[in-house]
């Protein structure tokens, strides 16, 4: 601890123990809580108390105010804690302070431990302090495992967990020493501590409140989640019969915390691999759960790289069980391949999906969005049912536009319950978007794309299940490019694009600014990808989509406008957008780029501009016509318009902009630079004196050494690197000018430290290259990366401003009592 | 007081659920709900020159009916035929837009058929040898012989002359007997329920209402709670069709099509949903770059239905209401009428032809394509595909309309925009609700036939509902048990209750019950009057009925061992005791005389002996209580 903090320190803790002087702030408390804790990693905590006899003062005064505070006596109880955690701060303590704090003559006993705080308090400084043997004798002697046992039932959540959690971690320390051994001993002879905690487990599993069953499965779940010590394989063996026990109840108990210990279980390297894995139990808890409950478990064996094949089977078949359901309530036609075909149906699973309208939609959903996590994995089953999965997603998104026809009273059920249903549309093209991965027959294929198009087509389509099936829309037309055999489009695509345009053009008229950003998106994403291919192009130039997407830049609403900016500018660059056709020159494009200066210039809302910065960006990457007409103008407008710009990430764009261009007039930039740059094989760069001319006259150092003092520090720091770049790449070319002397550069640094200063106003004016090159050696570029990496409030964060501030609140606080006089 | 059960009836006029017809008949009053012209039987005819009244002449003898409640403009097109050509004495009960809006739209179809000149009228298809020769749907056409001529103007200022205006809430007695109770119900300008009551059963009638914010005022439920019976009519024809969906679709093919220089023709009423689209068009042109795009809105009544919609503010939804204190027009059209954006004009006739300009959007009537001049414009227009035809009005099926126009080039669309109540809605209605009963057109019982899978299309509700179909009487599943009686404060004085249980007295009370305009008073019964002579002594009687000298009430039940060891003890020899089914029978075998007891009555049957009978009572009575 430095000095200036130990002589700030007995202040604070007088202010501490003055319960006249309220705390008003208590993340001030957990910010000097956090100071301590780094302290006493660095220094004797021992060695801490002596020096600042205040801090023993405090902490031997505050348990036996009356009036104290609940959360300066929590705060007590945690840095008593952190004190404690070396052996030898510990011994010193124990014999009067800590039976103060953590006995039962301490918070305990007084009215004050109604507040949860301090029970949180008392629990995390026994955590803190629970780091050495001395420390079990002290919790033994005096029976705070058997607080914490009662506090598992807290009323107070985080209470209630931290006392799970503090159980846990008691319970390792007192196995800790067997860890190392070859041999595990038997639970008979495990020290008392954690006999006492394992039999209180025992105890709650067998019990019939299931609040104490969960808590004691909670406690196994973490235990076995951060041990992988030997001697969890003996706790396991000791209390799986009681959990097996647990599943032959009606209903079984605390269904959730069991799913979760049995994964924990399966997973833990230890006890997944052993004789006793958790294999059979799982397998019966798959087939006495609930399909709600039994699908996450389920999921979670599906997901284990280790399983038996039989158990893999089951969980598969439980997983498939409600789309199962569904195919078999709307299959009209026999013969069709079903998923689980020859397995008995599951009444518990068609009871679940027609008990009621929210227990179906939510089994749906789940189910949906189980197996949507399941398939990409490489453990996903083999072989996977993608003919049968994919006719049970289609007919759900009929049975949810009213369009499936049931065969039975269960689909007419299903039928009412998910027509119009938002939630399960949403999963469903999820899902069906998944699908596109594995394909599927041809005529299966044209079904996809026609439920599609139904989706996109229906007024009745909401704005995100519209989203969701212009996603899966895309998905799916990238699926059919990946044809084999096929170059371009898939033969699909090409006969659904005729069709989808009519529905993209409504979209984009949509008067509702979700759906015309959607289906701004969707374009833009279908041009990036089909752009170049012929049949795309057709299509879309036969329509209007291109003249409506050029419309929508003045949208009134700015995501839209954004968007739109961004999909123009993929379909200018292109050679896609909208042209008013002139018949002298049928071919010539419009130029885009004045309409994009404007809204850089004029648009009051910060997406549009942000969006046409990535779009020039993206033009002088890809040495668009526009730009590469004449590059140094183009630069220098934007960079003119970007420096004023209000938007710190439309100025941070500039920055990138700029670096793309000097990688371009300079080369690429070096492997220390972040900022990686694809470029076209680029004439041989000119020479220097040619380059930095360039950079002068599109007043890019300007740029560069405004946004370098940039009140936004993302801004500074890329300007940062810019420079450094741009210094290292001019200096091999040696130093024609010595830094400094010419009266250039002296006026050059005069205004940047104005501008440092904060005195935005004044321009440099037009100078020469050299002027600009002898500033930026003289600048300490690294100096100030450095400052700028450490963060804006690093000295606000110092402690000695933490405790300074601490005491002026108290001051000031002070001073109004003072007035009140 | 428990008088008497007498049961309800309903019947039903209309086969129509959106354009009910209902004849309630409730204590002694009868009440016709609605009288909704149907007039889908105009699309089995060639555009123009042909319309037909309502089926209305099989009806129970209308001049009975007391009063005509409406619900809305739409519910009141065939208000003339009954007014006018039934006998009909009574009273029409309507808001005032209502009946401003309904004057609107019956003015429209008047014109729309009279300055057609017919040069003649075909009738003799009518007869029924040569109408079964005809192609369906004609042939199977009912009645057809009933079917009358248009209404003239004459007839409609007759019919709404009789109508008297109501304010939401305002409570109207009728005859005394049942009072009626207008609710706002959401769906257009002034549209209402209606609650019928007595002092102890409470019947809504639930016609038309919506729950979506839309222009109107939004709907009352709060005043709907404990009914007895719900009668449910006019739920929304396009149950599957959200309406916002359906604007979303109107606005995007209205756009792509004035965008490609075509024209868009909307069929619609020149009230209602119009102006909806219009509020909708005002923020959608500017920002899809339509705000050149001239909106012409075509109908006799176009500029008084503007120009009312402005003007009904206490009628209107909160947000519209409030902007007439700032003060603005409560419907952003005005800004569109004033901007020269929107352009109205009676007919496609006069100023209309100088300034029309394409491309452009026409709202005309009638959303038949039968009459007025959407007729004109069909014909103009149909033969491009630039143009299109958008139907938001789902009254009409928009492929039987647009049959006689085949082959047409220009494109349909069809998003009805119905904001009436859905199934989902009425279900929650009906939860919130909770009325005993609920009584609904058979049509909301099941899924729609185009649809038999769809079992979400149907009213929900426990008890199910009771459903009724056109020209059934329904009894109303609920009884009348009571009555109420006012007892004057001087004959209550008079009472003396005797408490016969803990907790439960009961006095005797003579007097004279007077009824008069459907309430029941009871007064003290006259003194027993003096015996006069002469004239005088004739007016007392006729006000005050005969007033016999009051005899006692009896009460309890006569033991029939003690009573036959009475009669014992007064000598009576040779008694017999027979039970019957009801009680018994004591037989006095020497005096040849049977006294027969049963729970309520007692008889004592002797030949000719009153002594003897005057004995025996006077026994029989020493075991009841006298009051």
């Amino acid at each position: 601890m430095d000095h200036e903090c130990a002589r700030l320190l007995p202040a604070v803790c007088a202010v501490l123990a003055d319960p006249r002087q309220p705390v008003a702030d208590d993340t001030c408390l957990e910010k000097l809580l956090d100071w301590f804790k780094t302290v006493t990693e660095a220094e004797s905590s021992l060695l801490l108390l002596q020096e600042n006899p205040c801090l023993l003062e405090l902490l031997s005064h505050v348990p036996t105010l009356q009036d104290v505070s609940a959360g300066v006596l929590s705060f007590s109880l945690r840095l008593a804690g952190i004190f404690a955690a070396q052996e030898d701060c510990f011994q010193y303590l124990q014999v009067e302070l800590l039976p103060g704090l953590f006995g039962a003559a301490g918070p305990l006993s007084r009215a004050v431990w109604a507040v949860p705080t301090v029970r949180s308090g008392w629990i995390q400084g026994l955590r803190s302090l629970a780091q050495h043997p001395s420390a079990l004798h002290f919790l033994a002697d005096h029976g705070a495992v058997d607080t914490v046992f009662s506090l598992q039932g807290d009323a107070s959540l985080f209470v209630a967990s931290a006392a799970g959690q503090l159980l846990v971690h008691i319970l390792a320390l007192s196995m800790g020493g067997r860890a190392e051994g070859h041999t595990c001993p038997q639970g008979d002879d495990w020290p008392t501590c954690a006999q006492k905690i394992v039999g209180h487990i025992e105890e709650s599993l067998c019990s019939t409140d299931t609040s104490r069953v969960t808590q004691a499965l909670n406690v196994l779940t973490t235990t076995f989640g951060r041990c992988q010590s030997p001697w969890t394989e003996v706790l396991w063996e000791q209390l799986s019969p009681l959990v097996a026990r647990l599943l032959e109840r009606d209903p079984v108990p605390a269904p959730h915390p069991l799913v979760d210990l049995l994964l924990c279980v399966a997973r833990s390297p230890v006890l997944g691999s052993s004789d006793l894995g958790p294999w059979e139990m799982t397998a019966q808890a798959l087939s006495r759960l609930g399909p709600t409950q039994a699908g996450p478990l389920a999921l979670g064996v599906l997901k284990l790289h280790l399983c038996p094949q039989a158990l893999r089977t089951q969980a598969f078949g439980v997983l498939l069980q409600p789309l199962a359901c569904v195919l078999k309530a709307t299959t009209q036609a026999p013969g069709l391949p079903g998923l689980l075909d020859g397995t008995s149906e599951d009444s518990v699973v068609a009871d679940a999906l027609l008990s009621s309208k929210s227990s179906c939609v939510g089994l749906l959903c789940r189910t949906l969005a189980h197996l949507e996590e399941l398939q990409p994995l490489p453990q996903h089953p083999s072989p996977w049912p993608q003919v049968p999965l994919l006719r049970a997603v289609v007919t759900i998104l009929r049975l949810c536009d009213g369009s499936a026809v049931p065969a039975s009273s269960v689909g007419g059920c299903l039928c009412g319950t998910l027509a119009g249903c938002v939630r399960v549309q949403r999963a469903a093209l999820d899902f069906l978007g998944t699908l596109s991965q594995g394909m599927g027959p041809q005529e299966q294929v044209t079904q996809v794309f026609a439920i599609l198009l139904e989706y996109l087509e229906r007024p009745d389509s909401s704005p995100m299940v519209l989203k969701k099936a212009f996603q899966a829309t895309l998905r799916w037309l990238l699926s059919s490019a990946r044809t084999p055999g096929c170059s371009g489009l898939g033969p699909h695509a090409v006969l659904f694009l005729p069709e989808l345009f009519p529905v993209l053009q409504k979209r984009l008229c949509s008067p509702c600014w979700e759906v015309r950003d959607s289906a701004l998106e969707f374009l833009t994403q279908l041009s990036r990808h089909w752009g170049g291919q012929a049949d795309f192009r057709h299509v879309l130039l036969e329509s209007e989509v291109p003249e409506l997407t050029q419309q929508l830049l003045q949208d009134p609403e700015s995501y839209v406008r954004a968007s739109a900016v961004t999909a123009m500018g993929e379909l200018s660059s292109r050679g896609l957008h909208a042209t008013p056709t002139s018949p002298e020159q049928p071919e010539v494009q419009q130029s885009l780029l004045p309409e994009f200066l404007h809204i850089l210039s004029a648009d009051s809302e910060g997406f549009p501009r942000r969006a046409v910065m990535q779009v020039f960006t993206e033009w002088l990457r890809g040495g668009h016509a526009d730009v590469a007409r004449d590059t140094e103008r183009f630069m220098a407008t934007v960079l003119q318009v970007v420096s004023r710009d209000l938007d710190w990430e439309v100025r941070a764009q500039g920055l990138e902009l700029a670096l793309v261009f000097l990688g371009q007039t300079l080369g690429q930039p070096g492997p220390h630079c972040p900022y990686t740059v694809t470029l076209p094989k680029a004439a041989p760069p000119s020479p220097l004196t040619e380059v930095l001319g360039a950079l002068c006259r599109v007043r890019l150092f300007e740029f560069a050494f405004r946004a370098l003092f940039d009140c936004d520090r993302p801004v500074a720091q890329k300007s940062c690197d810019l420079l450094l770049f741009l210094r290292d790449k001019t200096a091999p070319y040696g130093s024609p000018w010595e830094a400094g002397g010419s009266p250039d550069s002296a006026s050059v640094e005069a205004a940047l430290q104005r501008w440092q200063a904060g005195e935005q106003g004044q321009p440099l004016g037009d100078l020469e290259p050299e002027a600009m090159l002898a500033t930026l050696r003289s600048i300490d570029l690294e100096g100030l990366r450095g400052t700028l990496a450490q963060g804006s409030d690093h000295v606000e964060k110092s402690p000695q401003s933490l405790l300074r501030d601490m005491l002026a609140t108290v001051g000031i606080l002070q001073e109004n009592q003072a007035d009140c006089y | 007081m428990k008088i008497k059960k007498r049961f309800c009836h309903s019947y039903c006029l209309s086969g129509h659920p959106t354009l009910p017809c209902n004849v309630l008949k409730f204590k002694s009053t009868t009440i016709m709900l609605d009288c909704g012209l149907d007039m889908t039987s105009t699309l089995n005819f060639l555009p123009l020159p042909l319309v037909q009244s309502s089926r209305l002449s099989n009806l129970p003898d209308l001049s009975t009916v007391d009063v005509i409640l409406i619900s809305n403009y739409h519910c009141m097109m065939a208000l003339p035929y009954i007014t006018e050509h039934t006998g009909f004495s009574g009273t029409v009960y309507a808001t005032e837009p209502t009946v401003q809006i309904g004057r609107l739209l019956m003015e429209e179809l008047v014109n729309f058929i009279e300055r057609v000149p017919k040069a003649q009228s075909a009738s003799l298809w009518k007869n029924k040898d040569i109408q079964r020769l005809l192609p369906s749907p004609l042939k199977d056409a009912v009645e057809v012989s009933t079917w009358r001529r248009c209404y003239t103007m004459q007839e409609v200022n007759s019919a709404l002359s009789k109508i008297q205006l109501v304010g939401y809430s305002q409570k109207i007695e009728l005859f005394g007997a049942v009072q009626v109770t207008p609710l706002s119900s959401g769906y257009a300008l002034g549209s209402s329920n209606w609650i019928i009551q007595s002092h102890y059963e409470k019947v809504s009638y639930v016609s038309g209402s919506s729950l979506l914010t839309t222009h109107p005022q939004p709907m009352d439920q709060a005043s709907l709670k404990n009914s007895d019976v719900l009668v449910l009519t006019g739920l929304t024809q396009i149950p599957t069709a959200n309406p916002d969906g359906m604007v979303g679709e109107f606005c995007s093919n209205l756009a792509l099509t004035v965008r490609n220089g075509g024209n868009v023709l909307v069929p619609c009423y020149p009230s209602g949903v119009i102006y909806d689209l219009l509020e909708c068009l005002y923020q959608y042109i500017d920002s899809a770059g339509l705000s050149s795009v001239p909106l012409y809105f075509i109908s006799p009544v176009a500029n008084s239905s503007l120009e009312f919609s402005q003007i009904f503010a206490e009628w209107l939804c909160h947000n519209k209401q409030s902007k007439v204190y700032l003060p603005e027009p409560p419907f952003p059209h005005a800004e569109l009428i004033q901007t020269n954006k929107l352009k109205h004009y009676p007919s496609i006739h006069g100023d209309f032809s100088n300034d029309f300009r394409q491309p452009c959007v026409v709202f005309t009537g009638h959303p038949s394509l039968r009459f007025g001049d959407v007729v004109h414009f069909m014909e103009l227009w149909g033969k491009s595909s630039l143009n299109t035809v958008i139907f938001t009005e789902p009254d009409f099926s928009y492929l039987e309309a647009l049959a006689p126009y085949q082959p047409l080039a220009m494109k349909c669309i069809y998003c009805p925009i119905d904001t009436r109540l859905n199934f989902i809605q009425v279900s929650k209605l009906l939860k919130e609700v909770q009325p005993l009963h609920v009584v609904c057109p058979e049509q909301y019982t099941q899924p729609p036939p185009a649809q038999s899978h769809r079992t979400d299309l149907v009213i929900d509700c426990q008890p199910p509902a009771t459903s009724y179909r056109r020209a059934e009487v329904l009894t109303l599943p609920f009884k009348r048990r009571y009555e109420r009686i006012e007892i004057m404060p001087e004959l209550a004085d008079s009472l003396v209750p005797m408490e016969i249980k803990p907790g439960i007295s009961l006095a005797t009370v003579s007097a004279v019950l007077h009824t008069k305009d459907n309430k029941h008073v009871l007064q003290p019964p006259p003194r027993p009057a003096q015996p006069t002579s002469g004239k005088k002594r004739k007016r007392v009687s006729d006000d005050v009925p005969d007033c016999k000298v009051l005899k006692p009430l009896l009460s309890g039940s006569i033991p029939v061992e003690q009573f036959v060891q009475t009669l014992e003890k007064h000598g009576f020899s040779d008694i017999k005791v027979e039970d019957t089914a009801k009680g018994h029978i004591v037989l006095l075998q020497e005096a040849e005389t049977l006294i027969q007891i049963e729970e309520d009555s007692t008889h004592i049957i002797c030949d000719n002996d009153e002594m003897l009978r005057v004995r025996l009572r006077d026994l029989v009575l020493k075991f009841l209580q006298k009051f």
